[in-house]
């Protein structure tokens, strides 16, 4: 190989090399004589400056450096949904012996399985016109996952020549050919620093249903848009965002696991190959990829990795499917930036961290979107963003959440005090907001009915009034409120037990259908009328206290939605019946 | 290994523990060089290479040390530990040699280097067996897992220390036939200190199937750096190729990342919050995520390393990153300690994320998730209902509300509090069921029926 440098300097996972020949910005280099990979990331003079995704102890000076002339580069094709990648796309699961626990420099594996084959269907054929992005076959991947093979992005339009027949391909074989010598395996690769395009963006219309209480009634997202999850540690970032995983609607989950512990990722894969999808049926790793780079796996491929999800979630949304990507966490990606950025002996902005982080985590966040996707049939993919932010000492202030907060549409709050109280999942309804609520109305109103906007305000009232009446009862003390209001602060109690806190460990809790939303704040909305009327007419809160509401509660949570309509009446008539029963003073 | 040493000469200067040599051919990242002065011999590592020049963080003092009569000597290989059973019973220094007075460990079986490998993500197999500690606080409410790193966090004058032995002394793993190993890291403790621990560890004859680090804080700061990372890679090479179940207690943290900041600092780089190294948190994780179990072997390492809270603030940057890398953490309150309740773990601040798998049907109780939870959001109240007190006074409260101050009361002094007592997990549940059995029923709300009926039925009501 002529093209090739020589180690000049080595401080942590940043080398400098010196090379007589041209070299490119961001191009994949082979480090040293194990071969490490690394990229270009500055160039002065004859001195390239490369940061190595692996670690770097024992490299010397004077060892050679290769360049590769190509950037850094993701392999798509089938075989990669339910499979665990590092940060550069080598798949972990195929890594090394049965014994070799631990993970070996310059290791090099191929994303796409080749030893593996897929039955082909043709879906064109010989002499039809082709233009970008257009579907040509399929390929059965894990659980019959239809797995689409598009003509390339950037191919020009042309003509087909040869397609293959229906049967059994690996990745090397060919599949297509054009007059113009196109041919196409169903293996293609992308550059993960470059988005893919696509026709156009459409307009937000459907939100992706999580099943989690607080997040589908009050702070939805929208499929194509963002949101951000900050919480300080032990709030249960993890948690939610695993729940999410599993339950959103999504067609197919990224899962960026940057920076995180190595035993969530194991959690993760022992965990969801168990888990049914609840509405395909599948195995729910069969939609998922995991992308591992936990907190001791080498920081510059931390930086990579959020990058290589997208392109993963990009490949698919192109399919015409919905996608939603999340990272866990977005801070430890910034402290990956900012850890190169300090080799690189660059000026700091905010914090010590590089003046162009807001950029680059735009860069990552613009590419979500619902969108119009390239090829000559109309399809529509979406991905969503759900990022964690890890923020020193919870402070939400700090300059990875505030750039985060610009980028998306829904902020997720989530508290440490209600964590401490064991309020999971602990988002804190006055700090969380959403923006998507008027794009997604008419959606809710077709799905939910009319009045589903009308309970959510009423929902939001109330929890906006008990914010005030807490305050007035940390001056005046509980007995100064009016009867009405205790009543209030009561059933705003009950609303965060039963309602707003939700157990992902629990089977029956963990997922929560928007029908079955709709039903439990109908009830809630019934229980307040009935008894906000009753003490209106004279009846003490002592008295309604004495009523076992906790119990109804806890009860029709664990109900499937058929049935909770008949429950709901008979609780509601005995409520009627235990109120008529009070006795009223009249005064 | 080579006949003859490649060195150099040319010191450019020295400050600190950092030493600037040039005319070193081919320097290699991390790697041992050995320092001959007039007088001793001092280890060193490389922390950057640019050309001939290499930048040399030194373990040892070098007060004293004379450019002119320096010669440093390449040893061309990273920073490794000989291990081998024969370390088990003693006791090293902070760079691994021996220093009980039993010579030399002779016997090799293998060197690794002490930065260690990542796990494979996909070779570990998630902790869930539940280790009985005997303490109530932690069993039953912030259960420890084998396999689980989870740190203590204490303040100046906190009894983290007493806590930490108390669980290498009592940690057992119940039905187990695994072979237990404590290893011990002192990262910067006082000789006082050291001398407890070691008097400690006499008493129980722990230190005859032990193993010791021990870094005073009169020792180099430099050297704290390799400290637990020794202690780790013997942790692993125990674990992972010998079959034992290690649990490696670290302390004190808080020192091992001020020794971070001060080579950062002479190293000029831009320092991150209050000064420590902006790389700090990949750093922790690097030792932090030595822990775990895997699936191929029967073997496991957990972690309780101790890290001092400065001021109680639990937002400092080196409690607040390791809180973020480590699976929960155990809280020392000095409220609880002022009034003598021992050991003074504040539950609510406290958490082990691991719980869930290491408890339930077939490992502790069925009832023991719903039981902890119950305990929680009641001691939460209790504590809610104190600062009520403060603003109402205690003829404000209802009657609920002072049932929860019992509750509170009795679950300070009869849980938390238990001395050096062992109780096992039964014991534990015992006690959590009396101070339960204040509350009315209708605050038990995390509880199923079935299960308050046959746990407080005939249970006195402790109303006193």
């Amino acid at each position: 190989m002529d093209r090739e440098g020589v180690i000049r300097g080595i401080a942590g996972p940043v080398i400098t090399a010196e090379s007589k020949v041209s070299t490119r910005l961001y191009e994949v280099v082979k480090v040293g004589n194990e071969r490490l990979l690394g990229e270009v990331i500055r160039i002065r003079g004859p001195f390239v400056d490369v940061q190595v995704y692996e670690d770097t102890n024992g490299l010397r000076v004077g060892e050679p450096v290769f360049f590769s002339g190509e950037l850094l580069s993701v392999e798509l094709g089938p075989g990669i949904l339910g499979s665990v990648l590092d940060g550069i796309g080598r798949p972990l699961d195929r890594m090394g012996d049965e014994g070799d626990i631990f993970l070996r420099k310059g290791f090099e594996a191929p994303t796409v399985p080749r030893d593996r084959k897929w039955k082909f269907i043709p879906l064109m054929e010989r002499g039809q016109k082709y233009f970008p992005g257009d579907i040509y076959g399929v390929m059965l991947d894990v659980g019959g996952l239809e797995h689409y093979l598009m003509i390339p992005p950037l191919e020009r339009p042309g003509t087909i020549a040869w397609i293959a027949e229906e049967g059994e391909y690996g990745a090397g074989d060919s599949l297509f050919s054009s007059t113009d010598g196109l041919t196409l395996q169903c293996l293609q690769k992308w550059n993960v620093r470059v988005p893919r395009p696509f026709k156009g963006r459409l307009p937000f219309n459907e939100p992706l249903i999580t099943g989690q209480r607080i997040i589908d009634t009050l702070f939805p997202v929208a499929l194509g848009g963002a949101s951000v999850v900050p919480g300080g540690f032990g709030t249960g970032k993890t948690v939610t965002q695993q729940s999410l995983a599993k339950w959103c609607n999504a067609d197919i989950i990224i899962y960026i696991g940057c920076g995180e512990r190595g035993n969530e990722m194991t959690e993760v894969l022992e965990e969801f190959p168990h888990l049914k999808d609840p509405r395909t049926g599948n195995p729910l790793m069969n939609r998922m990829i995991l992308i591992a780079n936990t907190s001791n796996m080498p920081v510059a491929a931390r930086e990579a990795s959020i990058y290589l999800g997208m392109t993963l979630a990009e490949y698919f949304r192109d399919m015409g499917k919905n996608v939603a990507i999340m990272a866990d966490s977005t801070s430890r990606w910034a402290e990956a930036l900012r850890e190169i950025s300090g080799r690189l002996e660059e000026m700091p902005g905010e914090e010590g961290y590089p003046a162009y982080l807001s950029s680059r985590l735009s860069q990552y966040y613009e590419r979500a979107g619902r969108v119009k996707v390239l090829g000559s049939r109309e399809r529509v993919g979406s991905i969503t963003v759900i990022n964690a932010v890890s923020p020193p000492g919870g402070d939400f202030s700090e300059p990875v959440t505030q750039a985060s907060l610009r980028l998306s549409g829904a902020f997720w709050a989530l508290d440490k005090s209600l964590a401490q109280q064991r309020h999971f999942p602990s988002i804190n309804w006055n700090l969380s907001y959403t923006l998507y609520e008027r794009s997604l109305s008419d959606y809710f109103k077709r799905e939910l009915g009319e009045d589903w906007n009308m309970l959510t305000l009423w929902l939001r009232e109330l929890l906006e009034s008990e914010k005030r009446l807490q305050e007035l009862v940390q001056i005046v003390g509980r007995d100064a409120l009016e009867d009405l209001d205790r009543w209030k602060l009561h059933l705003a109690w009950l609303i965060k037990s039963f309602y707003l806190q939700q157990n992902a460990f629990d089977d029956k809790d963990a997922f929560c259908p928007p029908k079955k939303q709709k039903m439990l704040l109908e009830f809630f909305r019934e229980i307040d009328d009935r008894v906000t009327k009753k003490i209106r007419d004279g009846a003490l809160f002592s008295q309604i206290h004495r009523i076992s509401l906790p119990l109804w509660l806890e009860r029709m949570k664990g109900l499937e939605v058929e049935k909770m309509e008949t429950k709901k009446r008979e609780y509601i008539a005995e409520l009627e019946e235990e109120l008529s029963s009070l006795e009223v003073i009249q005064s | 290994m080579s006949l003859y040493k490649e060195g150099s000469r040319a010191i450019k200067g020295v400050t600190g523990p950092l030493l600037f040599v040039s005319n070193i051919k081919c320097g290699g990242y991390g790697e041992i060089v050995s320092i001959e002065t007039d007088t001793s011999t001092l280890m060193g590592q490389i922390l950057q290479v640019e050309g001939d020049l290499c930048v040399i963080q030194v373990f040892e003092d070098t007060m004293g040390l004379n450019p002119e009569s320096t010669t440093v000597w390449l040893e061309r290989d990273v920073m490794k530990i000989s291990l081998s059973p024969a370390l088990k019973g003693r006791i090293l220094n902070g760079r691994g040699e021996p220093i009980d007075g039993k010579g030399p460990i002779i016997y090799e079986e293998l060197k690794l280097p002490i930065q260690g490998l990542p796990l494979n993500p996909v070779k570990r197999s998630s902790p869930n067996a539940y280790i009985e500690t005997g303490i109530s606080s932690i069993d039953l409410m912030n259960t420890l897992v084998r396999g689980q790193k989870l740190p203590i966090f204490s303040g100046a004058g906190l009894p983290a220390n007493e806590l930490a032995t108390q669980i290498v002394k009592q940690a057992r793993v119940p039905g187990s036939k695994g072979q237990f190993l404590p290893i011990f890291a002192a990262v910067g403790i006082t000789a006082r200190e050291a001398q407890y621990f070691i008097n400690f560890f006499n008493d129980t004859g722990t230190i005859h199937n032990g193993i010791f680090f021990i870094n005073l804080a009169s020792d180099s700061a430099v050297e704290r750096i390799l400290t637990p990372r020794l202690a780790l890679t013997a942790a692993e090479y125990f674990a992972f190729f010998l079959g034992y179940d290690v649990l490696v207690v670290i302390t004190d943290m808080l020192y091992y990342c001020e020794a971070l900041r001060e080579i950062s600092a002479v190293r000029d780089e831009v320092p991150g919050r209050r000064g420590y190294p902006g790389y700090m948190y990949s750093d922790l994780a690097s030792i932090f995520e030595r822990a775990g179990c895997v699936r191929s072997g029967r073997g496991s390492v957990t972690q309780i390393p101790i890290i001092t809270m400065p001021g109680d603030d639990m937002t400092h940057p080196v409690v607040d990153l390791s809180g973020y890398i480590t699976e929960g953490q155990i809280v020392l309150d000095r409220g609880l300690n002022d009034r003598n309740i021992y050991p003074p773990i504040n539950v609510l601040p406290s958490l082990s994320r691991l719980m869930n798998k290491g408890i339930g049907r077939g490992k502790t109780v069925e009832e023991h998730r719903s039981l902890a939870d119950q305990l929680y959001a009641s001691y939460a109240r209790a504590k809610e209902v104190e600062r009520l007190r403060l603003i109402v006074g205690e003829d404000g409260l209802t009657e609920e509300e002072k049932f929860f101050l019992r509750f509170g009361e009795m679950f300070e002094e009869k849980f938390l509090n238990q001395g050096d007592e062992y109780r096992d997990i039964k014991e534990s549940m015992e006690i959590a069921w009396d101070c339960l059995s204040i509350l009315p029923k209708e605050a038990l709300y995390k509880l199923s029926e079935d299960i308050i009926v046959k746990k407080l039925s005939g249970r006195e009501r402790k109303t006193s």
